[in-house]
């Protein structure tokens, strides 16, 4: 459904996004994952047509961004991170021109409008004005802008910023409900937020794809988990049972060698003497150990640099609120969701 | 064309649900009702002490068309330079501040639906300023037989020219996120092309020609004593098209700096 190929955007000397390739099926939800300047809202608007990409091709069905816009705008709900609506108009009205522009024929404006409204779950501020809507209903009536066309693709910048936890977790369901009949690609910096909506997680840091990934298989590697080089002279499959044998080793897989000599990969729960039991096994079976090496693993380091992020933002919160003791109850309020979300992390 | 429309209608009703459009009538209908009493008071007063000298020579000359609807029109054309900056500033510095540019650019339109309909949706409130003119203008029709079809005119004149002003104006309008920038920027390059031709009085040079040329105040002269000519036509359209394809040109170039 959506095909990104070696995707490079600069900006003057600065790359936002280096090289980057990866493929959505139909019916997908995608998460990507990764500090705030990682380039995912600038992925993201290459997607959309909004940004052209420096370098590489992206196809939504099939279809080049760049030389097919209309085409391909038409199967795109797309919310920015700051949803797009015009302050002055009611929230009806607003629908009805978003509506129009997407090309919807004029017979069907009125449904659409119900339907969007229904499905965002903000049919109560229809006749509102955008200005007056709290954070969590702008959020939900650029979901239904999003939504207003039934589009094929959904692209979510940070679908959830700003949100309570109680709208944070009603809009992960939405999400997840409107899975199977659309494809969706949403950005966040949170992890507990991909690992509940996301069938698949892409992780990007400065520009570059770190992992592509479920869920499951990333936070077992992420948490807790730890990988080994060893070099060991000795028969292969008796190396490899000894090795699996020991207590907390995952995974085992042989790197190079042959049945002589080999390097071992090994998978290890966290545990500081994980190193020294295995090098033990080894010596004590008779065989020869030439490295044991702990490998580090880049993804922690992303992880590490993910959740304190996160911590860093509840922290300014948190002084914010202390300095203005007498901030207004929406402030406050706010201040609390972030905490609660670092928590939730 | 159903989307130029749909944009337009939208950038008309902001006019009406924020201030502007009522602040601009207003404006509008106290400035041009006051240029348009003192021209009817100074025509009656003349045409007064004219029949009282006994009609004489000048007297078949004194026609309300010539005395009281052309100059009115003609310094209309003033205020103008202070309303389109406050018609156009928003049209794209707004969308760029708030982001809804962004609904815009990922819609199924091209560039020229979000432009000309913008474009459109001010003229339409410059039509209404006009409305209010003719209403003005209306009044004498009732109490004496002006000839209609100089003031038609001279309305299409204005019509063009608000039309050269305001695609000026969304021009500005595009390379800003600040609407005070637009609106200044749109307001001072009005003003110098308002005056460009004043370099004539002086000078004979092809330069001050050209100048005379560029300058917008010279091609309305001749709308507002009826005369449609083709030169101020072209030049009125030209400066349309311009306004309009350098804003494609700089929306294009917003995608690329974005």
């Amino acid at each position: 459904m959506i095909a990104v190929e070696g995707v490079t955007k600069r900006y003057g000397t600065k790359t936002a996004v280096n090289n980057i390739s990866f493929e959505v099926e139909r019916g997908e939800i995608v998460g990507f994952l990764g500090p705030n300047g990682a380039g995912k809202t600038t992925t993201m608007r290459i997607l959309t047509g909004f940004l052209p990409p420096t370098m590489g091709t992206a196809r939504i069905g099939g279809l080049d961004v760049s030389e097919h816009p209309i085409e391909v705008k038409k199967k795109i709900g797309y919310l920015p991170e700051s949803p797009p609506l015009y302050p002055e108009m009611e929230v009806g009205d607003y629908l009805r021109f978003v509506a129009s522009i997407k090309g919807i024929p004029k017979s069907e404006i009125a449904d659409r409008i119900d339907s969007a409204l229904e499905r965002a779950s903000c049919t109560d501020v229809r006749g509102l004005l955008a200005s007056k809507l709290s954070k969590g209903y702008r959020q939900r009536v650029g979901l239904a802008q999003a939504l207003i066309h039934n589009p094929e693709v959904l692209i979510l910048d940070e679908p959830t910023s700003g949100l309570d936890p109680k709208q944070i977790i009603e809009v992960r369901r939405l999400i997840r409900s409107l899975a199977g009949e659309h494809t969706i690609i949403l950005s966040t910096h949170i992890l507990p937020e991909v690992s509940s909506t996301c069938s698949r997680i892409i992780i990007i840091n400065e520009g570059r794809i770190e992992a592509s990934d479920t869920p499951e298989n990333l936070t077992a590697q992420l948490q807790g988990a730890n990988a080994m080089r060893l070099d060991v002279e000795g028969p292969a499959e008796q190396v490899r049972a000894r090795l699996e044998s020991e207590d907390g080793v995952r995974q085992v897989a042989r790197e190079s060698g042959g049945d002589e000599r080999a390097e071992w990969r090994v998978e290890v729960e966290k545990d500081p003497s994980a190193a020294r039991r295995l090098a033990a096994a080894v010596v004590e079976s008779g065989w020869g150990l030439y490295a044991l090496q702990p490998l580090g693993l880049s993804l922690e380091d992303i992880f590490l640099k993910l959740t304190s992020q996160e911590e860093d933002g509840a922290a300014d919160a948190s002084a914010d609120e202390g300095a203005e003791a007498d901030s207004p109850p929406e402030e406050a309020s706010q201040a609390d969701a972030q905490d609660e979300e670092a928590l939730d992390s | 064309m159903r989307n130029i429309w749909t944009i337009a209608a939208r950038e008309f009703r902001v006019y009406f649900t924020s201030p502007i459009a009522y602040i601009v009538l207003a404006m509008f209908a106290v400035i041009f009702g006051y240029f348009f009493t003192t021209g009817l008071a100074f025509f009656l007063d003349y045409s007064a002490q004219a029949a009282a000298q006994g009609g004489g020579f000048g007297a078949p000359s004194l026609h309300v068309n010539q005395f009281v609807i052309e100059p009115s029109l003609g310094n209309m054309s003033i205020v103008l330079l202070f309303l389109v900056p406050m018609v156009t500033m928003r049209l794209f510095a707004e969308e760029k501040r708030s982001g809804t540019i962004e609904l815009l650019l990922t819609s199924p339109l091209r560039d020229y639906h979000i432009i000309l309909g913008k474009w459109l949706g001010a003229l339409m409130l410059f039509a209404c300023l006009l409305v209010v003119a003719t209403a003005n203008i209306a009044v004498l029709f009732f109490y004496t037989t002006p000839d209609w079809k100089p003031v038609a005119v001279a309305l299409l004149g204005l019509l063009l020219m608000g039309g050269a002003m305001i695609a000026i104006g969304t021009f500005l309008s595009t390379l800003t996120k600040n609407q005070i920038v637009a609106g200044a920027l749109t307001f001072g390059i009005l003003l110098l092309l308002w005056v460009l031709n004043w370099i004539s009085s002086y000078e004979t040079s092809t330069f001050s020609r050209v100048c005379e040329y560029l300058a917008i105040s010279p091609h309305f002269e001749q709308f507002s004593k009826g005369v449609i000519e083709v030169k101020d036509v072209v030049y009125y359209l030209s400066a349309i098209s311009l306004g309009l394809f350098m804003s494609k040109r700089s929306l294009e170039a917003l995608r690329w700096q974005a």
